[in-house]
C-alpha cells in the first residue's frame, strides 16, 4: 500500500527517527560526558599529568589526597592522565577524520562527477592503494621518523580517505542521474560549482554516518600504535599508551589497565552506536 | 464452497501509525472456478491473498475468516498455526508471482526448487522426484526438460521462468492457484503464451484460479467472475460479461476505458 | 575459471610492484642504517659489510636487484639475524601465525554467522537486541585491551590458562579469542543485515509459499545470499587478522611473523621488514583471489 506523500523533509524525518533510538541517544549523552570530562576534568583535580611523586606510587583508587583513580608506578595521578590521554585520543580522532574527509570527498566527488575514463583511472588507483598493507607502512614511518603527532594525523588520515572516496563516488554517480543535477548542467553551470553547490550538500547524510564510524577507527588505530610503543611520546599520553603501561603492570595495579580500557571501549562503543543509529535514521530499511 | 472468505481485514502497524490495506473482503470460490480480482496497485488485492496464505510481514494485523474445504472438513486459514499453513501452501493452495526474474532463487538449480516441493508434499525423493519434476516441466512446455532441469534461473528467459513457476505451483495438484499479476512483468507476446498455457492447464487439472491483476483485458480471457477493488474495498463484483457491458461503478468504467480499444477483449473463455 | 584466475594474478602485478617500490623507497629514505648500532665499526669492516649486502651499489641497481630477487621469492639475508635468510625467518614464523589466524577466522565465522542469522530471524525482539549489543561490545573492545584483560582474569587471578608461549591447545585459547572476537562481532552484524534483507526477498516468499519448513527456507534458500557480504568481508578480515596478530603475538609472546615484524622494525632490519610486508602483500592478493573464486561458487550468476 502506498501512503500519501507527507511533507516532512528527509532531514527532519531522520532526526525524528534518531530521537526515537534510545541506544543512540544514550550514546550521545555518554560521549558528550566523556568529551566534556576530557576537556574540563583535568582542572578539577589538584594534580597534573606529568608530575612524579615517589611518595605516592601504586595507590589504588581512593578519595584520599584526591587520587580518585589511583596512581601509577611513578606516582602520577591516573584520573588526570586518563583524561589527558582522552584529549589526545579524541583530538587525533577528530583531526585525522577531518583530513581523510577532505581528501576523500574531493577525490570521490571528482571521480564520480567526471565519470568515464577519468573515473576508471581514479578508482583503479584507489583499488591498488586498498591492497597496500598501510598499517605496516605507518608502523615503519613511526619507527624511522620518530613519534610525531603530526605524522600520526597525516598517516591515519591518508589511509582512511580511501573508504570515503569510494562511498562518495558511488553516491555522486547516483546523484548525477537526478533531474536537478541534469538541469543545473543544462543551464551551463560550471562543474566545480555543481559539485560544490549540488553534489556535496546531498552527500551530507552519508558523510555524517561515515564520520561517526571513522572517528572510532582512527582512535582505535592510534591506540594500537601507542600500544606498540609507537604513538605519542612520554610524558604526553593517550588511552592506548596508558593501556600499554597498565598491561605491563596489571598484576600489581590492575586499575592502571582497567581505567583507560573502560574509557576507550566506552568511547568506541558510543561512536559505533551513534553511527549505527544515524545510518538507520537516514536509511531505515533495516529497522 | 472450496474457499469462503468473509470480512477479511488487513492492516499494518507502521512507525507513522496504522495503515488499513484491506477493509473487509468477501469472496467465495468454488472448485474449478476462476475469479479475477482487479484494482490498481495499493488497492489491497495482493495483501488479501497473502493474508490467506499467512505470508504477510510481521507487522500485519489480519482479522476475519477464510475457510478452506479439505478432505477432513473445513479449515480456518486466518490465524492457523504455522505448521498447518505449511501443509496447505504449495499443496492445496499454490501461488505464482509477478516478477519471475526475482521469484526463483538464483542460487539454486531449477531441479532443486521443483523437487523440494514435490518431496515436501508428495513424499517423493531422489529419482522419482526428478522424474515428476521433469514431467511438470514438460507439462508447461519447456523444451528439453531433462537437460534444462539442471539450469539455474538466470539461464532462462522471463517467460520460461514463469513457466517454471507454474510447473512448481501445479506440481502437487493444488485445488487453488493464486496468480498475482502473473504476466505483468513479461513482454506482450510472452504474456499471451503464458495466459494460453494457464488456460490449458486449468482445463486439464480443474484447478480453481484466483487471478490478481490491474489489467481487465487479462481477466476477460481467463475468468468467469470479477471483483473490482479500490482502497481496500470491493467496489464492484459479478460475472464478467454484465460488468464489461454495463459497469455500475465509475471506477470500473475508468478501468475499462484503459483497456486498448482496438483489441476488443475476446470473451471466449478457455473453460467454457 | 583458470584463465580468470590467471588474469587476476597478472592484474595484481602492478599492485605488487607499487608495494615493492613504496617499501624500497621508504627503507632507503629512512634515517639510520642497519649498521649504526651501538658502537662504531672500523671503516674497513663497515665497507665489507656494505659490499656484502650490496649497499655500496647505486640505488637503481639495488632496486633492480631487489625486484629480481623478490620475483624469485628470495627476500635476501636478514640484516639482524646474521647468517639467516629472510626466507628462513618467514618459513619459521608463518606457520605459527597461520595457525593462530586461521583458528581466529574460523572462530569468528562459526560463531558469528549463526549469531547474526538468529538475531535477524528474531528481529527487534529481546534476543536480537541482546545479540547486537554483545556484538557492538565485541567491536568496541580492541584486541589489545581484551588480551591483557583476559590474561588478568584467566591467568593472573585464576590459574586456568597459560598466559603465553606455545605448546598445547590451551596456549591458543586466549590469543584466538582476543584476535577473533571483534571479527566475530562484525560477522554477526553483517550476517544479521544480509539475512534481514534476503528474508524479505521475493524468492524467499516463493519458498514459503511452497510450504517449505522454516528451517529449509532459512538454511537452503536464504543462506547463500546471507553469506555473500561475509565472503566480501573475508579480504579485509584477513588483513585485520594479520594486523592484529602483530600485537597479539607480542602480548602472548608467540614467535610468529608479527613478532618478527615488530622486532625487525625496531632493529631497522631492512630486508626482514620489507620481506614480511611483501609476503603479507602477496598473501592478501592471493587471498582476495580465492575469495573471488568462492564468490563465483556461491552465486551461479557470476561468470568469469
Amino acid at each position: 500500500m502506498e501512503q500519501a506523500a507527507h511533507g516532512r523533509s528527509l532531514f527532519s524525518d531522520a532526526l525524528r527517527r534518531l530521537r526515537s533510538n534510545k541506544a543512540a541517544l544514550a550514546s550521545i549523552g555518554v560521549l558528550g560526558f566523556i568529551v566534556v570530562a576530557a576537556v574540563v576534568g583535568p582542572w578539577l583535580s589538584p594534580h597534573n599529568y606529568f608530575t612524579q611523586d615517589y611518595g605516592a606510587i601504586w595507590i589504588a583508587p581512593t578519595l584520599a589526597d584526591a587520587h580518585w583513580l589511583g596512581t601509577d608506578g611513578l606516582g602520577r595521578d591516573l584520573f588526570v592522565r586518563a583524561l589527558e590521554g582522552g584529549r589526545i585520543s579524541l583530538m587525533i580522532g577528530f583531526v585525522a577524520t577531518l583530513v581523510s574527509l577532505i581528501i576523500g570527498v574531493a577525490y570521490g566527488a571528482t571521480a564520480g562527477y567526471a565519470g568515464g575514463r577519468v573515473d576508471g583511472v581514479m578508482m583503479r588507483i584507489v583499488d591498488i592503494l586498498y591492497a597496500m598493507p598501510f598499517l605496516f607502512f605507518v608502523i615503519l614511518l613511526m619507527v624511522f621518523f620518530g613519534r610525531n603527532i603530526l605524522l600520526i594525523f597525516v598517516a591515519i588520515g591518508a589511509i582512511n580517505w580511501l573508504d570515503m572516496a569510494r562511498i562518495v563516488r558511488g553516491q555522486t554517480l547516483a546523484l548525477k542521474q537526478q533531474p536537478f543535477i541534469e538541469a543545473a548542467r543544462m543551464s551551463g553551470a560550471p562543474a566545480v560549482s555543481i559539485i560544490a553547490r549540488h553534489i556535496v550538500p546531498n552527500l551530507l547524510g552519508v558523510v555524517a554516518v561515515y564520520i561517526t564510524l571513522t572517528i572510532p577507527q582512527v582512535i582505535l588505530f592510534e591506540s594500537f600504535l601507542s600500544f606498540l610503543g609507537l604513538g605519542v611520546a612520554e610524558p604526553a599520553t593517550s588511552w592506548g599508551a596508558l593501556i600499554k603501561d597498565g598491561a605491563d603492570e596489571m598484576g600489581r595495579a590492575p586499575w592502571l589497565l582497567i581505567v583507560p580500557a573502560v574509557f576507550l571501549a566506552a568511547t568506541l562503543f558510543c561512536f559505533n552506536f551513534i553511527g549505527d543509529g544515524l545510518r538507520d535514521a537516514l536509511d531505515p530499511k533495516d529497522r | 464452497m472450496l474457499l469462503d472468505v468473509r470480512d477479511l481485514k488487513v492492516s499494518f502497524d507502521t512507525p507513522d501509525g496504522v495503515v488499513e490495506a484491506v477493509r473487509g473482503l468477501d469472496l467465495r470460490l468454488a472448485a474449478g472456478e476462476s475469479v479475477g480480482i482487479v484494482g490498481e496497485s495499493g488497492s489491497g488485492k495482493s495483501q488479501s491473498v497473502l493474508a490467506l496464505m499467512g505470508l504477510l510481514a510481521d507487522n500485519a494485523r489480519v482479522s476475519g475468516s477464510a475457510t478452506l474445504q479439505t478432505d477432513t472438513g473445513a479449515l480456518e486459514l486466518i490465524g492457523a498455526k504455522r505448521r498447518v499453513l505449511e501443509r496447505i501452501r504449495g499443496a492445496r493452495i499454490a501461488m505464482i508471482f509477478q516478477d519471475p526474474m526475482t521469484t526463483l532463487n538464483p542460487h539454486l538449480r531449477i531441479a532443486t526448487q521443483i523437487k523440494e516441493v514435490i518431496t515436501r508434499h508428495r513424499g517423493l525423493r531422489g529419482r522419482a522426484a526428478t522424474k515428476a519434476a521433469i514431467e511438470m516441466l514438460e507439462a508447461v512446455k519447456i523444451p528439453d526438460p531433462a537437460r534444462r532441469i539442471r539450469y539455474y534461473p538466470h539461464q532462462f528467459s522471463g517467460g520460461m521462468r514463469q513457466r517454471v513457476m507454474i510447473a512448481m505451483a501445479l506440481a502437487c495438484e493444488p485445488d487453488i492457484l493464486i496468480a498475482d499479476e502473473p504476466t505483468t512483468a513479461l513482454d506482450v507476446t510472452v504474456q499471451a503464451d503464458i495466459l494460453d498455457l494457464m488456460a490449458e492447464l486449468r482445463q486439464r487439472t480443474n484447478v480453481a484460479l484466483l487471478l490478481i491483476t490491474h489489467d481487465l483485458g487479462v481477466v476477460a480471457g481467463q475468468c468467469e467472475r470479477l471483483l473490482v477493488m479500490r482502497h481496500g474495498e470491493v467496489v464492484e463484483r459479478g460475472a464478467i460479461d454484465p460488468i464489461f457491458e454495463a459497469p455500475a461503478h465509475a471506477y470500473t468504467r475508468d478501468l475499462l476505458a484503459a483497456v486498448p480499444k482496438l483489441e476488443t477483449p475476446h470473451f471466449a473463455r478457455a473453460s467454457s | 575459471m583458470l584463465s580468470y584466475a590467471l588474469r587476476r594474478l597478472l592484474g595484481a602485478i602492478p599492485t605488487l610492484l607499487i608495494l615493492l617500490t613504496l617499501a624500497f623507497v621508504m627503507m632507503r629514505a629512512a634515517p639510520g642504517g642497519p649498521f649504526d648500532a651501538d658502537r662504531e665499526l672500523p671503516p674497513q669492516v663497515r665497507a665489507n659489510l656494505e659490499a656484502k649486502y650490496h649497499l655500496d651499489e647505486p640505488l637503481y641497481q639495488q632496486y633492480g636487484r631487489y625486484i629480481w630477487d623478490v620475483a624469485h621469492f628470495d627476500f635476501g639475508p636478514s640484516f639482524q639475524y646474521r647468517d639467516t635468510s629472510v626466507n628462513d625467518l618467514i618459513a619459521q614464523g608463518f606457520p605459527v601465525s597461520l595457525k593462530l589466524g586461521a583458528a581466529s577466522l574460523a572462530f569468528a565465522l562459526i560463531f558469528g554467522i549463526p549469531l547474526g542469522m538468529l538475531a535477524a530471524l528474531r528481529q527487534n525482539k529481546p534476543a536480537d537486541y541482546g545479540a547486537m549489543t554483545v556484538a557492538m561490545l565485541g567491536i568496541s573492545i580492541p584486541n589489545f585491551v581484551l588480551a591483557p584483560l583476559m590474561i588478568l582474569l584467566f591467568a593472573v587471578y585464576n590459574d586456568w590458562l597459560p598466559a603465553g608461549g606455545l605448546g598445547s591447545w590451551q596456549n591458543y585459547v586466549m590469543p584466538v579469542l582476543a584476535l577473533g572476537t571483534a571479527m566475530m562481532a562484525y560477522v554477526a552484524r553483517l550476517a544479521r543485515g544480509s539475512t534481514i534483507e534476503v528474508m524479505r526477498s521475493n524468492y524467499v516468499r516463493t519458498a514459503r509459499a511452497k510450504g517449505l519448513s522454516a528451517a529449509r527456507v532459512v538454511w537452503v534458500h536464504a543462506l547463500p545470499a546471507a553469506l555473500t557480504p561475509i565472503v566480501s568481508f573475508l579480504g579485509p578480515a584477513a588483513a585485520g587478522i594479520i594486523t592484529g596478530s602483530v600485537v597479539i603475538e607480542t602480548i602472548f609472546g608467540i614467535p610468529g611473523l608479527g613478532q618478527f615484524f615488530v622486532q625487525g622494525a625496531l632493529n631497522r632490519d631492512y630486508t626482514l621488514v620489507m620481506g614480511v610486508v611483501l609476503f603479507y602483500g602477496i598473501l592478501i592478493v592471493l587471498f582476495n583471489l580465492a575469495v573471488d573464486l568462492l564468490y563465483g561458487w556461491l552465486d551461479p550468476r557470476v561468470s568469469y
